[in-house]
């Protein structure tokens, strides 16, 4: 049996010092493994960074807050080119790769100048998704992805007063959020009946919405758009839903999920279903090349949050140096700052039966959390508001402690809950 | 400003220092130990030193109330008047009775007495003391000739043995106790002897402990004069001098209990442990036998105190330094109502309606000029005749004052039905509610203490004076004007013009010498009491007077500490009297299920009825609710387990109750506190479940040796629910509930079987949904606060039956959350989580005076404060009470006995 996740453990996912390694893509992961290998002497010392946008990686997270204007670009850039000089890593910016010739180990960019490698690697990260919806391809409809895509947002305010943003994630929220704080008016539309429902439980959601809505923000839960529309066949103007409403809008964002950038490895015959398949050595079908972040897939799993992917860098940093790690699912905890709305979640979402679940909250102040035991382990959780007994609760799930010593007081937090277990111990 | 006064808890009569704040005139700025008082020295109890904190206006009783309106004082004195003369015109002088009490000050007492028995003429005058003394009265009557207590505290410390029966000193006359353990640790030779049924704190004090069957004190002392006789330690002197019936009581005695063997089966104790404590007894002249309701509240219980006489008489331990019978009162004033004649069978003075030439003196003394007393000539209806002639009809009308019958009495639910069918009860009282007021016609406000002027009379014969310092509260009078207006609107004035309380204290004083002479016997008219020396005292004089024990005349003008020293007894032929006693068994017995024998007492933080203890929030802390005690094996046999909730019941009523487990009872034996009533629970009157019975001697109530079956609860949830101040709580839903009165909040505790949707619920009885709630719905757990404008209103947790008291929070913490204008966002969640967050848990209470919880105490101890002493350096507990000393002790002793234990050799 020959599948991706087989532990193949060969000789060649270990690098050696001499090997020329490409890297397509520059984003926070690219950012993240070069830091790791800078540090370490067996290192690559031929190394090439790709990257496409014109500017050297930023910290994504942060796109948000360069909407809403709390930080500016320079306060979200991750390292200058001085940085790369430094640690004589070559970085080729504005740089996009069109194709993998593997038969020579060669990489084509938009110059058709081939750059050889011993050893790629495809960090190129995804992209927004967007709804081939008719009038898609009307001005004034992004995702919100790059700070190109800020920009243009930001541009929307000199011409309209409102926005719509498809898509009541973390991503949608983020973006309507920061578009409001610039003085639009914001509708979000989200197709699940809660916001957040990857990560949040209805009442958690529910206290979201009526936060957001507090602020300003107009919810359409339930909802999906079925059209854009124009005035001048040019410009979008507005967006019609699904129950026949129509949203007028001279901005519209689309944040309603993501898409692996993982055309240029299947192009180049990378094996992979949604993105491009790795290895527990994130190792591709082609032994010469690796993938990691949001571009590729592992055991049908394929990433956006930072956790895993951090997970990722740890491993290929070490493969790179020669070492002979191995990348693992693990669980983990999802971490959300919704413009000043802290959350906290990991695990089950849902209760099984036979589940048992502990509920606090406090209405007036948004603060509430929610439990799920299973066999007095704790398998999911729910933080909204007060988030800072979160990495606790994970590190309970993560060890499968039994909570049952502090079973009256765990829902409250840490201190009384670890002063309980201690007394039982 | 500061004013000597003093304490109004039990028998000790401590002297207190009130600390009064001129521009407060509703309480104490605070209140200590007065250093210069010879009871105490400076020491005070837990309940003492929390005296201040029972003042304040809130509950109290301000205007007098007829049929449950506010009348004006002259309507209620008229009324008063006018319906006691109509029934006394109609039904005779006896159809009217009163109930006085041990919290009465002498002045008062001395004037409800001479209404009564001179004026209305009736006879029929008990008071609570009845419950407590009568036994011991009747015991010492019966030896000595007198109602005198031999010994002083002194004694305490001067003695070789002392020897505790009955009573449990550590929680209820916890200042003794300290004297005692301060005088031991001055004299290691110095032994104690505890004889109780129960392992009490009392016990860690003990050289030696004997956990005898209850109802067996006879067969000891029986035993005792047997062994006496048997090693022929016996004063043969004063037996053949001094002392009569010598030879028919040893006769009783061995013919009871012919050896040590037979005492040993008959009190349930070693053999081994038993001569033990007679050697010791036979061998030493300075033993002092220290008793108190152990011995008084039992059918034979004038019996057992003959038995203990017997065995001092027998040694010629009496009137000595360091020896004697004592029995120790358990209220502030008992003994002033004994010395004015307060009860039925006694007449006024120490004489009573058969001392010859008595009735002619007093009426004499009482006649005016346009006045003579109609003195009934004999006695009267003691408190359980005194319900049957309520129920018969006899009595019309009922006037009590300062106590709280329909609580203490036994059989407290025929007492309820007995008193609902007098046509008119007439209550004199402090606090706004009480079980008794809710059955008066006329209701009284009357001052209390802090406001009561006069005297009181400790057990040790020591008068002292308990000053007014506060103005009463609204328009509270004192008991004995209200008495005196009450005399004048009935045509009696002439006999009750006083200008001020010193001027009743003189007359008191004086009717104590009338006609007394020491050099006559006592049928012609000498009597042991008497305060002639303090006759004629002015206002100042009066008011300056200094604590000193009666006699106190021209013979012993300073007061006299000890008495029979002379070994010349109050009898006729001057001889004490040995009576010759044998056990009877008490009287409630073990009836169809109703087997368990049910002990009842006193608790270290109560008092009483709990109407000024309870207004001390930090005295709910040590128990908190009505609870049961009972060894494990009996808790199993009944299936009950600890913390549960559990009834008591028989054929007159029941009582519910926490359960404590403990092997300090016997198996087959429950204890419960005498202090819970219906304003702190549920069904948790200790005396609804005591049976109507007493000594035929001194109709003291079997109070004692109960008979009850139990059984738990079949609640299946518990509830603790804080409300602000005036909030009702919604107790018709609950089967079970108790009220624990906090600082700014009231505590209910509740359990029931129908179980709600808890949400549902505080929208629907509450009146509000919760602001914050916390759910565990698989267990049963709920919890939720309500806010409002940043402000506790109430906070509930709710839990299966059994399980909430263990993990409830710190309610101190709680409680102060209700006194914050705003709570912090931050202590939100942390009142779900029903503590602060930023201290630790501290643990029930365990040193009220300080507020120090157990688990900070193990905490402590663990830390290496291996003694009581550095304890008390670490974390202050015990060092000013000192009645938490005996807990602390077990808590060292638990630790080190969890240090003892084998543990796993570990390398290094």
């Amino acid at each position: 049996m020959t599948t991706a996740t087989m532990n193949t453990d060969n000789a060649i996912a270990q690098a050696t010092p001499q090997e020329r390694v490409l890297i397509i893509g520059n984003g926070m992961a690219t950012q993240r493994l070069l830091e790791q290998l800078v540090s370490r002497d067996e290192r690559p010392q031929d190394i090439h960074v790709f990257g496409d946008e014109s500017t050297p990686a930023y910290n994504r997270i942060l796109l948000s807050s360069l909407l809403a204007g709390e930080v500016d670009e320079a306060a979200i850039r991750l390292h200058g080119c001085d940085w790369f000089e430094t640690h004589n890593i070559t970085l080729h910016c504005d740089r996009r790769i069109h194709a993998i010739d593997r038969a020579t180990q060669q990489i084509i960019d938009d110059q058709d100048t081939r750059h050889g490698y011993d050893r790629l690697i495809i960090a190129t990260g995804s992209r927004a998704r967007l709804f081939d919806l008719p009038g898609a391809e009307l001005r004034g409809i992004h995702g919100f992805r790059t700070t190109e895509d800020v920009a243009a947002l930001m541009a929307a305010e000199d011409y309209t007063r409102r926005a719509v943003v498809i898509g009541g994630g973390l991503l949608g929220l983020e973006a309507a959020e920061g578009l409001r704080k610039r003085g639009l008016e914001v509708t979000v539309v989200h197709r699940a009946a809660h916001l957040m429902n990857r990560q949040l439980d209805a009442r958690a959601a529910g206290l979201l919405a009526e936060a957001l809505e507090q602020r300003g923000l107009t919810l359409r839960l339930g909802r999906c758009p079925v059209a854009y529309d124009s005035a001048d066949g040019t410009h979008v103007a507005g967006v019609t839903l699904d129950d026949g409403e129509h949203l007028a809008a001279g901005l519209v964002v689309v944040a309603a999920g993501i898409v692996p950038n993982a055309e240029l490895g299947f192009e180049a015959g990378l094996a992979g279903d949604r993105a491009i398949r790795v290895d527990d050595t994130l190792t591709t079908s082609d032994e010469r090349i690796m993938a990691l972040g949001e571009c590729c897939e592992f055991e049908r799993t394929t990433f956006g949050l930072v956790d895993p992917i951090w997970a990722q860098v740890e491993v290929l940093a070490d493969r790179l140096c020669g070492g002979d790690r191995h990348y693992a699912l693990t669980p983990s905890a999802t971490r959300l700052k919704v413009s000043g709305i802290e959350l906290y979640a990991f695990g089950a979402l849902t209760p099984e039966p036979g589940d048992e679940v502990l509920q606090y909250l406090d209405a007036d102040h948004g603060d509430y959390r929610r439990l799920i035991l299973r066999n007095n382990r704790l398998v999911g959780a729910v933080l909204y508001g007060d988030t800072r007994d979160g990495p606790w609760y994970f590190r309970q799930s993560l060890d499968q402690n039994d909570l049952t010593p502090c079973r009256d007081t765990v829902l409250f937090g840490a201190m009384d809950a670890i002063q309980q277990l201690e007394e039982a111990a | 400003m500061e004013t000597k006064t003093t304490c109004p808890y039990c028998g000790v009569g401590c002297g207190v220092v009130a600390q009064h704040d001129p521009r407060r005139c509703d309480t104490l700025a605070g209140v200590s130990g007065d250093s210069t008082h010879p009871a105490n020295e400076g020491r005070l109890c837990v309940k003492g030193s929390a005296l201040a904190q029972t003042l304040g206006h809130e509950g109290r009783l301000m205007h007098p109330r007829i049929d449950g309106c506010d009348v004006s004082w002259e309507t209620a004195l008229s009324e008063v008047a006018s319906r006691l003369a109509g029934i006394r015109k109609r039904h005779g002088g006896g159809a009217i009775a009163g109930y006085l009490s041990g919290q009465l000050l002498t002045e008062d007492y001395y004037i409800a007495n001479k209404f009564f028995k001179g004026f209305v003429g009736t006879p029929h005058v008990d008071t609570n003391s009845r419950l407590c003394m009568a036994s011991a009265v009747a015991g010492y009557k019966r030896a000595l000739g007198a109602d005198a207590v031999p010994c002083c505290y002194e004694d305490l410390e001067e003695a070789e043995l002392v020897v505790l029966t009955g009573s449990n000193l550590a929680w209820n006359h916890p200042v003794l106790y300290q004297r005692l353990r301060a005088a031991k640790r001055r004299n290691p030779l110095m032994q104690i002897v505890v004889i109780d049924p129960r392992v009490t704190d009392t016990c860690e004090l003990a050289d030696l402990y004997l956990q005898i069957a209850p109802g067996s004190d006879i067969a000891l002392f029986n035993g005792l004069l047997s062994y006496m006789a048997d090693k022929g330690r016996l004063d043969r002197n004063f037996i053949q001098h001094h002392a009569e019936g010598f030879d028919e009581a040893l006769a009783a005695a061995q013919q009871e209990v012919p050896d040590i063997e037979a005492v040993a089966e008959r009190c349930g104790v070693d053999a081994e442990r038993l001569e033990t404590f007679y050697y010791w007894f036979a061998t030493r002249l300075h033993v002092v036998t220290l008793y108190s309701q152990g011995i008084n509240q039992s059918s034979s219980g004038t019996d057992r105190v003959n038995a203990i006489i017997n065995c001092h008489l027998a040694g010629g331990s009496i009137g000595l330094p360091g020896a004697g019978p004592f029995s120790i009162t358990g209220q502030p004033n008992a003994m002033g109502g004994r010395e004015v004649g307060g009860l039925a069978n006694q007449l006024a003075a120490h004489m009573d309606y058969h001392t010859p030439g008595a009735l002619d003196r007093v009426t004499r003394f009482w006649t005016t000029p346009g006045l003579v007393p109609t003195l009934p000539d004999g006695p009267g209806h003691k408190a359980l005749a005194l319900i049957e002639a309520i129920e018969r009809g006899e009595i019309q009308a009922l006037w009590i004052m300062a106590t709280n019958p329909l609580v203490s009495l036994p059989d407290a639910n025929r007492v309820r039905a007995a008193i609902k069918r007098c046509p008119l009860v007439i209550v004199s009282d402090g606090v706004a509610r009480n079980d008794t007021l809710e059955y008066a016609d006329i209701v009284l406000p009357a001052s209390g203490w802090a406001e009561k002027d006069g005297t009181v009379t400790n057990s040790e014969r020591r008068i002292s004076r308990q000053r007014g310092i506060l103005p009463p509260p609204g328009e509270a009078r004192h008991d004995w004007w209200i008495l005196c207006e009450v005399a004048r609107r009935m045509g009696f004035g002439e006999a009750f013009n006083y200008r001020g309380v010193h001027e009743i204290f003189d007359e008191h004083a004086r009717l104590s010498g009338f006609e007394n002479d020491p050099q006559a016997t006592p049928e012609n008219g000498y009597r042991l009491f008497d305060i002639s020396g303090l006759a004629g005292l002015d206002r100042n004089a009066y008011d300056a007077l200094a604590p000193i024990q009666w006699p106190v005349n021209a013979g012993a003008p300073h007061g006299t500490a000890r008495l029979f020293n002379n070994a010349r007894f109050m009898t006729p032929n001057g001889r004490a009297r040995l009576i010759a006693v044998t056990s009877s068994p008490a009287i409630q017995q073990p009836s169809h299920e109703a087997r368990l024998m049910l002990n009842t007492g006193r608790i270290r933080d109560q008092w009483h009825t709990m109407t000024r203890t309870a207004r001390a929030s930090r005295l709910m802390h040590h128990r908190s609710e009505p609870f049961i005690e009972v060894h494990p094996a009996t808790a199993r046999a009944a299936g009950v387990t600890d913390g549960q909730v559990a009834r008591l019941h028989n054929a007159l009523g029941e009582y519910f109750g926490r359960v404590r487990v403990t092997t300090a009872q016997r198996p087959g034996e429950l204890f419960i506190p005498i202090h819970w009533n219906n304003q702190f629970a549920h069904q948790a009157r200790a005396s609804a479940l005591i049976k109507a019975v007493c000594d035929p001697v001194s109709g003291q109530p079997e109070s004692k040796q109960g008979r009850v079956a139990m059984s738990p609860i079949t609640a299946q949830w518990e509830a603790c629910l804080l409300l602000g101040r005036d909030a009702p709580a919604p107790l018709e839903e609950s089967d079970w509930w108790a009220r624990i009165p906090q600082v700014h909040c009231q505590r209910w505790q509740m359990a029931g079987e129908t179980s709600f949707d808890w949400q549902a619920w505080c929208e629907h009885t509450l009146g509000q949904a919760p602001t914050l709630w916390s759910e565990d719905g698989r267990r049963g757990h709920f919890r939720a606060a309500c806010l409002q404008g940043g402000r506790l209103r109430w906070w509930l947790a709710v839990a299966p039956a059994g399980t909430l008291n263990p993990m409830l929070g710190e309610i101190g913490w709680l409680d102060d959350c209700f006194a914050y204008e705003t709570l912090e966002s931050s202590q939100r969640r942390r009142l779900l989580a029903g503590r602060a967050a930023s201290s630790e848990d501290a643990g029930s209470t365990v040193c009220s005076c300080h507020q120090v919880g157990q688990k900070s105490i193990e905490r402590a101890i663990a830390n290496g404060c291996n003694s009581v002493e550095a304890l008390g350096e670490r974390l202050a507990c015990g060092t000013q009470c000192g009645s938490c000393i005996p807990e602390l002790k077990k808590l060292i002793a638990a630790q080190a006995e969890h240090r003892d234990e084998p543990v796993e050799q570990v390398s290094v």
